[in-house]
């Protein structure tokens, strides 16, 4: 009963804490989005362009995250503040899931659809935004699921670079050999995750297009 | 192969095939010299084999391919010379597996062209209730619904509407009526073959059928490997010489002979 008593006494430094850890993976999410489906929709209208895009968003998915806020340490305007440095590290993490299901959701778009909806006379933006699109939303926001579960997790490690967020009383926690400290962390993160995904596949069942 | 025009339709031709040709990238020709010229008002019916280059054909019509060699007139223009999309946009478009947006409502599926070219509203919803109740579907009952929820017959009616949607002058249909059960295809050519005399559209389709050619086209045009083989009116098709006509009539008479060896003495 110890750790409930620890999060009622500390119920306003965990709640800030919460909130500013939605706020990096929240506005990370925005921009991932906005640079992830435009660059999936190229990797779908330029095949060629695929291996360098894909492949980038690939390289990027495999820097350890701690590495990933050194490397970016440098840069000028980023590593000016931790919040700047931290959000773009979990916007690249966040790009590959969505590059990879927006197009993987285009080129899914049934052949005779496609087929018919040009030998009507719509044109390529047309067949984009009111054909390929609305049909594969339901595989975009998969992938926005996936990344932004991943992106909770890894924006506990915000903290080392002091960006804040859940991870400041699990690395408090490590240091303090504090056990109600770590979870005090940890449990609202993956609380976090939990609702996301919930959320998220709420949404993406709601999307679904009947089945022809 | 010389141009010939069906004599009854010997009006301006509507789409004319000049010499014309369609390769691949890697050179394999799919069509070669083509010369036909289809009246307005006329049904054409390219029979065929399997890749004879029928569906090749008919996709230069519309721009969905860019001839190799010579040239396809379409109301006397060449297609080239056309903004594809406003050529589409002049041709109904009908396939086989139909492409019915599974998101949209089949008023929706429907009135898509209407919209695009920016109908008033009341229009379209006039106009969805006329094709619905042109192809013999009830628009109360199916206006509101989605592709899934409708048979295979009632979506190909569906598709048929959504080709009619802004009155064009041509219809091109790639096997409209393959895919479905031989009595519901047997339907649909009966009352597709009342609604072509009432509409008077010029026609091109694609089929490997030779009842379904008899019973819609003024002309058949026959392919073979690339190339046209001969051009014949239905009654000229049935007592051709030409060696693959030949064959397909023998395959078609096959039926009446077993009904005629099934009669009771």
């Amino acid at each position: 009963m110890n750790l409930i008593d620890f999060f009622i006494r500390h119920q306003r430094e965990i709640g800030q804490a919460t909130l500013e850890h939605i706020w990096l993976v929240g506005i990370s999410m925005l921009l991932a989005v906005a640079i992830g489906v435009p660059l999936g929709i190229i990797v779908t209208r330029h095949p060629w362009l695929s291996k360098p895009i894909l492949g980038g968003a690939n390289i990027a998915e495999t820097i350890p995250s701690l590495a990933l806020f050194g490397f970016l340490l440098p840069v000028p305007w980023l590593g000016a503040r931790a919040d700047r440095l931290v959000i773009t590290a979990l916007m690249l993490y966040a790009l590959l899931p969505i590059i990879r299901n927006t197009s993987t959701g285009i080129s899914s778009v049934n052949a005779a659809v496609r087929e018919a909806a040009r030998g009507m006379g719509m044109t390529q933006n047309q067949i984009l935004f009111q054909v390929e699109l609305p049909l594969s939303v339901p595989t975009i926001l998969a992938g926005v699921r996936v990344a932004t579960v991943l992106t909770i997790g890894i924006a506990t490690i915000a903290a080392a670079v002091g960006a804040g967020g859940l991870g400041e009383f699990i690395f408090r926690g490590l240091a303090m050999v504090n056990d109600q400290l770590i979870l005090a962390g940890a449990i609202p993160a993956a609380a976090l995750a939990l609702l996301a995904d919930f959320i998220l596949s709420l949404l993406e069942r709601r999307l679904r297009p009947a089945q022809s | 192969m010389k141009v010939e025009l069906d004599p009854d339709s010997a009006r301006e031709p509507i789409i004319e095939f000049r010499k014309a040709g369609y390769r691949l990238p890697n050179g394999q020709a799919l069509l070669e010299d083509l010369s036909i010229a289809v009246g307005r008002g006329e049904t054409l019916a390219l029979l065929g084999r399997s890749g004879a280059g029928k569906t090749t054909a008919l996709k230069l019509i519309n721009r969905m391919l860019d001839p190799s060699d010579g040239e396809i007139l379409v109301e006397g223009k060449s297609t080239l010379g056309w903004d594809a999309i406003a050529l589409r946009r002049h041709i109904g478009y009908v396939i086989q597996d139909i492409g019915l947006f599974p998101h949209f409502t089949i008023e929706q599926n429907v009135s898509l062209i209407p919209r695009l070219e920016e109908w008033p509203v009341e229009r379209i919803r006039a106009r969805v209730k006329e094709l619905l109740s042109l192809v013999g579907l009830d628009p109360d009952t199916f206006s509101k619904r989605y592709p899934h929820q409708l048979s295979g017959g009632q979506r190909q009616r569906v598709g048929i509407a959504r080709a009619l949607a802004v009155d064009p002058p041509i219809l091109l249909m790639d096997e409209p009526f393959g895919a479905l059960d031989p009595l519901t295809t047997g339907e649909l050519l009966k009352e597709f073959r009342q609604l072509q005399r009432r509409l008077q559209k010029t026609i091109v389709m694609v089929t490997h059928d030779v009842g379904e050619s008899l019973l819609l086209a003024t002309r058949i045009a026959l392919l073979d490997g690339g190339k046209l083989a001969g051009i014949f009116s239905a009654t000229e098709f049935l007592s051709a010489q030409e060696p693959l006509a030949a064959a397909y009539v023998a395959n078609f008479r096959m039926y009446e002979e077993a009904e005629r060896a099934n009669e009771p003495h």
